[in-house]
């Protein structure tokens, strides 16, 4: 609408604006009503807004705190190890307890490449779950189904383990696994011998782990792209895919690489369900059908057998090379994100 | 060039809100036609209508008939057919924020296969001086993204977009609402040379733009059309007591 400013002419209406008949300017002090005196006789917060902000800075440092702390446990721990295999006990590939021969190579190869393969697998999945709730789920679905994907977080990991040995794993065994050979096998990656668990069982049961936090931060992500972007779209003869393309996963890219990294995060130190289908082989394979191992296994299965201290030192490096793979991991991530911002300009309207 | 658009009989719901009543209205070809009214009259749903907008809003719903030249629009052809013969420009500037100008303003016909670059790059340019903007923007079309332009800029840029598909009809809902005085002139500008080629139609909240841009003027009022007529008489003799209080300023 259209702003009408009214002009007063009358003499009358004009000494009413600059004094406005029925309220008073009293001096402070004169006649006060109860709310005004209590919030007049309220003193300065000035001193209570410095503990705030000290307590709360305090929270903050906190974090640094812990890191630092548990890199400092992490390196004064495997002190043994590392004086023993410097810095390439990284990159051997011997595991012999009984020999005191110790490598981390096979449990790195094995993290990246179970948690890779659970990307592959699982952010399609994830992007296509997110688009259907938000774009063209009918309404009453909607709620539901967002229920049941971000249900599939709070189970615990080790009953997804026990899924997969008797559900998961078979399946792989007599049905996908074969097909993977007979289709995929001239590659290398998938071939003789097909036990059923193994690096694949892994990544798939990653996949399905980190699926829902994938999914659920990606809606999010795509529910903020204003309407107003669909519309463009639309208006210019796209299709409902055509709008999703160009007026919503364009958009949204930034944030859906951010909920990737957030998914890879929790893939690399996920324990449990990977223990239980891995193979706990610590030998590094071309073929994903073969055993693997990871590093989060490794720890969980063997700490408690460690017999001498160097077995104990090893294991403990093994925490510090998933501590680095997970700083060195999300480095990556946010150098990524930056190139992919940079040409990218801030978000308008 | 344009073609004209006959409306008959056309109903608008949002869920139970009957928004627009039995609208009847010839819109003719190759000039501007505004369309005024108070908030919450049907007036932009009108125009959402006649490119099948309405329908992408779930509770939306449409009855009745809208002929854009020869075609009816709900029955012989798909709402995306129809979007590319019909352009629209919104309210609020709406680029596309991680597109260079020259891929917002190419978007349109990328989107529909188009490939050939030396045409792309003179629809492109065509499209941007038709626009207005062509000056302001030729040094960096490709380095800078859409949303870094200015907001009168935007709305310029979403302009050629839309022209960037040479539409049959033009439909512009309030397009000047959220821009300053300056730009505004601009925008109003743009339709006085574009009516000769498009038909435009343009919603407005500002009665003083509908006189200075359009021939014809509608005025809605509670999901009816109460009047429509040549833009002067509408303004100076009004035949309903309803469009002449709108008009004086007595309500909205």
């Amino acid at each position: 609408m259209e702003i009408r400013i009214q002009v007063p002419n009358v003499a009358g209406e004009s000494e009413r604006i600059q004094k406005p008949a029925g309220s008073s300017f009293p001096d402070s002090g004169s006649s006060q009503s109860p709310a005004r005196a209590f919030l007049q006789s309220r003193r300065s917060s000035a001193f209570a807004d410095r503990i705030f902000s000290a307590v709360i800075l305090l929270c903050a440092l906190c974090i640094f705190a812990i890191v630092a702390l548990i890199l400092y446990e992490l390196v004064s721990g495997s002190r043994l190890s590392i004086d023993k295999f410097g810095v390439a006990f990284f990159f051997r590939s011997a595991w012999d307890p009984v020999n005191g021969d110790y490598g981390a190579f096979p449990f790195i190869y094995g993290t990246l490449v179970s948690s890779i393969l659970a990307l592959i697998i699982a952010v399609p999945l994830a992007v296509g779950v997110a688009v259907f709730l938000t774009e063209m789920c009918p309404g009453f679905l909607r709620a539901p189904l967002a229920f049941v994907t971000e249900l599939l977080a709070a189970i615990p990991s080790v009953v997804y383990g026990l899924w997969a040995i008797f559900v998961l794993v078979p399946l792989l065994r007599d049905s996908v696994n074969p097909f993977l050979i007979r289709v995929l096998g001239w590659s290398g990656l998938f071939v003789e011998p097909n036990y059923g668990v193994g690096m694949f069982a892994g990544g798939v049961i990653l996949a399905i782990m980190i699926l829902p936090i994938v999914s659920s931060l990606t809606r999010e992500v795509i529910s903020a792209v204003p309407q107003a972007q669909r519309e463009a779209a639309l208006a210019l003869g796209a299709t409902r895919w055509e709008m999703i393309r160009m007026g919503v996963l364009r958009n949204a890219r930034i944030g859906i690489v951010g909920a990737i990294i957030l998914g890879l995060g929790r893939a690399l130190g996920e324990t449990m369900a990977v223990t239980m289908v891995i193979g706990n082989r610590p030998e590094i394979s071309r073929s994903l059908l073969d055993l693997g191992y990871s590093m989060a296994s490794v720890i969980a299965n063997e700490f408690s057998e460690a017999s001498d201290n160097l077995y104990l030192s090893a294991l403990i490096e093994i925490g510090l090379a998933l501590f680095i793979v997970t700083i060195v991991v999300n480095a990556l991530a946010r150098v990524l994100v930056w190139a992919v911002t940079r040409g990218a300009p801030v978000r308008g309207a | 060039m344009g073609v004209g658009i006959e409306v008959s009989e056309l109903n608008a719901w949002y869920g139970s809100n009957h928004t627009l009543q039995n609208i009847n209205l010839r819109i003719p070809a190759n000039h501007a036609t505004a369309l005024i009214g108070p908030s919450g009259c049907g007036k932009s749903t009108f125009v959402r209508c006649l490119n099948r907008m309405h329908e992408t809003n779930p509770v939306g719903r449409v009855t009745g008939s809208v002929l854009i030249g020869q075609l009816d629009i709900y029955t012989q052809a798909s709402p995306v057919e129809i979007r590319r013969r019909v352009g629209m420009v919104f309210q609020r500037p709406n680029p596309f924020p991680t597109m260079s100008i020259y891929d917002n303003v190419a978007s349109g016909l990328r989107l529909n296969g188009y490939r050939n670059r030396v045409v792309l790059d003179e629809v492109v340019q065509r499209s941007l001086e038709q626009a207005a903007l062509w000056e302001e923007v030729k040094d960096d079309l490709k380095k800078k993204s859409g949303a870094s332009l200015s907001g009168g800029q935007q709305q310029r840029l979403c302009i050629a977009r839309a022209l960037a598909v040479d539409p049959e009809v033009m439909l512009m809902d309030e397009p000047a609402s959220a821009l300053d005085p300056v730009s505004t002139a601009k925008i109003e500008d743009l339709i006085f040379q574009l009516k000769s080629q498009y038909t435009i139609v343009i919603v407005t909240h500002n009665m003083q733009q509908a006189a200075r841009v359009a021939e014809n003027t509608g005025f809605f009022l509670n999901g009816r059309l109460v009047e429509f007529d040549a833009t002067h008489k509408i303004f100076t003799n009004p035949r309903d007591k309803r469009t002449e209080d709108y008009i004086t300023g007595r309500f909205g």
